[in-house]
């Protein structure tokens, strides 16, 4: 059984178009069929715009479907009492693609980091020793020094809050990630150190993952399989090394033959 | 004389845990059309740096604590916020790195756009329209003409990244400062927003400070680099020897850890430990303590100067790595 399964999966907005004028339908999402196996990482790729985003939103229900269904685990999620929804959501967590709109700026990196930990170990709550630790760790895993512990999201570097966010969504560990333009933020040698860590958290923990990015190389390193979407469908789908050598839609064609190349 | 001169910059933040150096005595230069890049570690300086030149620092608790950037004649950290606002979005546009906070959520792209147009340029409503319709166009937004009354929320993060980049240069400034404008694009739209660029630059002789991880982009559109570390830059050169004949370690490294360069399977290569602490005095080469190469010399001194190695090619005088 897969782990997870999205079926015939569709979101269309309505844009206005004008006063008078019928509001125009944008097939953000449309009729996607995809099945993922437990421990695997698919890379999510596709022009701007196609919908990968509004994807990633549909799996995490934080958009409604206009229709079909996300199914996790034999689940259909839409069946699923709130209360179940909330007690699997630490299960699956999304690194957005804008950082700092999706932490809170109120709360220290303490605690942002030790409140997610407290969904998975609520017992910590009690050994803040045992709790900051944790938190000291995560942030050490995603090259972040743990003496900025106290500090508030403005004043951190944009790629610094990119690492924040994943720790974050790591603490309360998640079997199912999905990542939207996790590391593009980030330095070369911190990209390297968090696809490392990805990594090996899906070789020892089986973590499945969904890694949406417009860096190609980044892709083929990471992803099991590649999954190309253009206009709200999926094009193309397949093993990450053949999608590379043998790209078989126009779409996949285009997006490899742009990849900027060092020149000298 | 260059457009844009930037000599010995310090910005300060003073915070509860002490004085954060982010950007600690960096000199540069930018010529007309031409664009330089900075490069570096995440959190060395290169944002607080451009903000600084545009006096975005929040302050308290940022401070500029020393240093000039003299453009046009006036030293830009000298201005008042009056004269400041003349010269922020119309003669230097800057795209930032989180196009959240600087898109207002409550107000329609097209006002967002034609407003710099009628305060600056006393264009009317129906000119500034066209003109910010035929920019979205060109910065590849489909359908512009009807998707130019959306709010923020309505487009993809690509989308407004591109907004971003259409606001900066509608009002076809001298100089663009371009904080990671292209991490949200797929590959194919990059292409087009930096052959945009390019084509500005040659029609108006626009200057490009682009700040970017993606080391194959800085060589296909750099002329000359910086490569920061801890608030200083460590070498500068002209864009070609930045690759071919990287000096510093830290330039080094940094080449080493590109993902694309290795193979599938293996552990990818990262640059050991972590940046020093900012809000301590750091002596000597800054990159010391994660250097390969370093010897016990590197951690001596005070901020080693920048020494000229080959033509136009400047690095950091670390006595235990750079052999003159
Ligand atoms: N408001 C602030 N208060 C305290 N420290 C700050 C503040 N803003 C920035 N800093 C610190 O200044 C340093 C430089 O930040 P800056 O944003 O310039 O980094 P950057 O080089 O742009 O990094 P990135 O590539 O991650 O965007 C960072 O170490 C950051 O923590
Ligand atoms: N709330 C909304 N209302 C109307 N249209 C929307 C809304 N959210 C997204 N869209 C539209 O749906 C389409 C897909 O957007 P989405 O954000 O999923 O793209 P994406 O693939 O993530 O792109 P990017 O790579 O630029 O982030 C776009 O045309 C976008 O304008
Ligand atoms: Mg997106
Ligand atoms: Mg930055």
């Amino acid at each position: 059984m897969a782990y997870l399964e999205l079926e015939n999966l569709t979101k269309h907005f309505r844009r206005r178009t004008g006063l008078f004028t019928p509001p125009e339908i944008v097939k953000a999402v449309d009729h996607v069929d995809l099945s993922i196996n437990e421990g695997e990482i698919i890379g999510l790729v596709g022009e701007s715009g196609c919908g990968k985003s509004t994807l990633s939103r549909l799996i995490m229900q934080l958009l409604m479907p206009t229709e079909g269904s996300v199914v996790l685990q034999g689940k259909r999620l839409a069946d699923l009492t709130p209360e179940e929804i909330r007690k699997r959501r630490r299960d699956f967590q999304m690194i957005f693609q804008d950082p700092y709109a999706s932490l809170n700026p109120r709360m220290t990196i303490f605690s942002t980091i030790a409140e997610a930990v407290l969904t998975r170990h609520p017992d910590l709550g009690k050994d803040w020793d045992k709790l900051t630790a944790q938190v000291s760790l995560l942030m050490e895993q995603v090259g972040l020094d743990s003496r900025y512990i106290r500090k508030y999201p403005h004043e951190f570097s944009g790629g610094q809050r990119q690492r924040i966010a994943i720790a974050r969504a790591l603490a309360t560990e998640p079997k199912l990630i999905i990542a939207d333009e996790p590391v593009s933020a980030l330095d070369v040698s911190i990209q390297s150190q968090i696809l490392n860590l990805l990594r090996h958290l899906q070789r020892d923990l089986n973590l499945t993952m969904i890694f949406i990015t417009h860096d190609l190389s980044v892709v083929r390193y990471i992803a099991d399989r590649i999954a190309v979407m253009e206009k709200g469908k999926i094009v193309e789908l397949g093993e990450s090394e053949s999608v590379f050598k043998n790209p078989q839609s126009p779409c996949a064609q285009v997006l490899l033959n742009a990849i900027p190349k060092i020149q000298f | 004389m260059p457009l844009l001169e930037v000599r010995n910059l310090k910005t300060y933040f003073h915070t509860r845990e002490g004085v954060v150096r982010a950007v600690d005595g960096v000199s540069f230069d930018v010529e007309k059309g031409e664009t330089v890049g900075i490069v570096g570690e995440s959190g060395s300086g290169k944002s607080v740096t451009c903000y600084s030149l545009l006096q975005l620092i929040p302050r308290p608790p940022g401070r500029i604590e020393g240093g000039q950037a003299m453009f046009d004649g006036k030293n830009l950290l000298k201005l008042s916020e009056e004269e400041m606002r003349k010269i922020r979005g119309h003669k230097i546009g800057m795209i930032f790195q989180d196009p959240m906070t600087s898109l207002n959520p409550y107000m329609k792209i097209s006002s967002q756009l034609i407003e710099p147009l009628q305060l600056h340029k006393g264009m009317g409503k129906t000119e500034a329209l066209e003109r910010a319709v035929a920019e979205l166009d060109a910065v590849g937004i489909p359908d512009a003409k009807s998707r130019i009354d959306s709010y923020p929320h309505e487009f993809s993060g690509g989308m407004r990244q591109r907004v971003m980049i259409a606001m900066a240069m509608i009002s076809r400034p001298e100089i663009i400062i371009a904080d990671e404008p292209t991490t949200a694009l797929d590959v194919t739209i990059q292409k087009q927003v930096l052959d945009l660029i390019k084509t500005r630059q040659e029609d108006l002789g626009t200057a490009v400070i682009f700040i970017t991880h993606d080391l194959a982009v800085v060589s296909e559109v750099c002329d000359r680099v910086n490569v920061m570390y801890a608030g200083r830059f460590v070498e500068c050169a002209p864009v070609e020897a930045i690759f071919t004949e990287p000096r510093h370690p830290y330039t080094q490294a940094l080449q080493k850890s590109i993902p694309a360069l290795q193979e599938k399977g293996e552990d990818l290569y990262t640059i050991p430990g972590l940046p020093p602490d900012l809000t301590k005095p750091i002596g000597g080469c800054a990159f010391a303590p994660r250097c390969e190469f370093a010897v016990e010399n590197c951690a001596h001194g005070w901020q080693p100067k920048l020494v000229e190695t080959g033509p136009n090619h400047w690095v950091q005088h670390c006595r235990g790595c750079v052999t003159v």
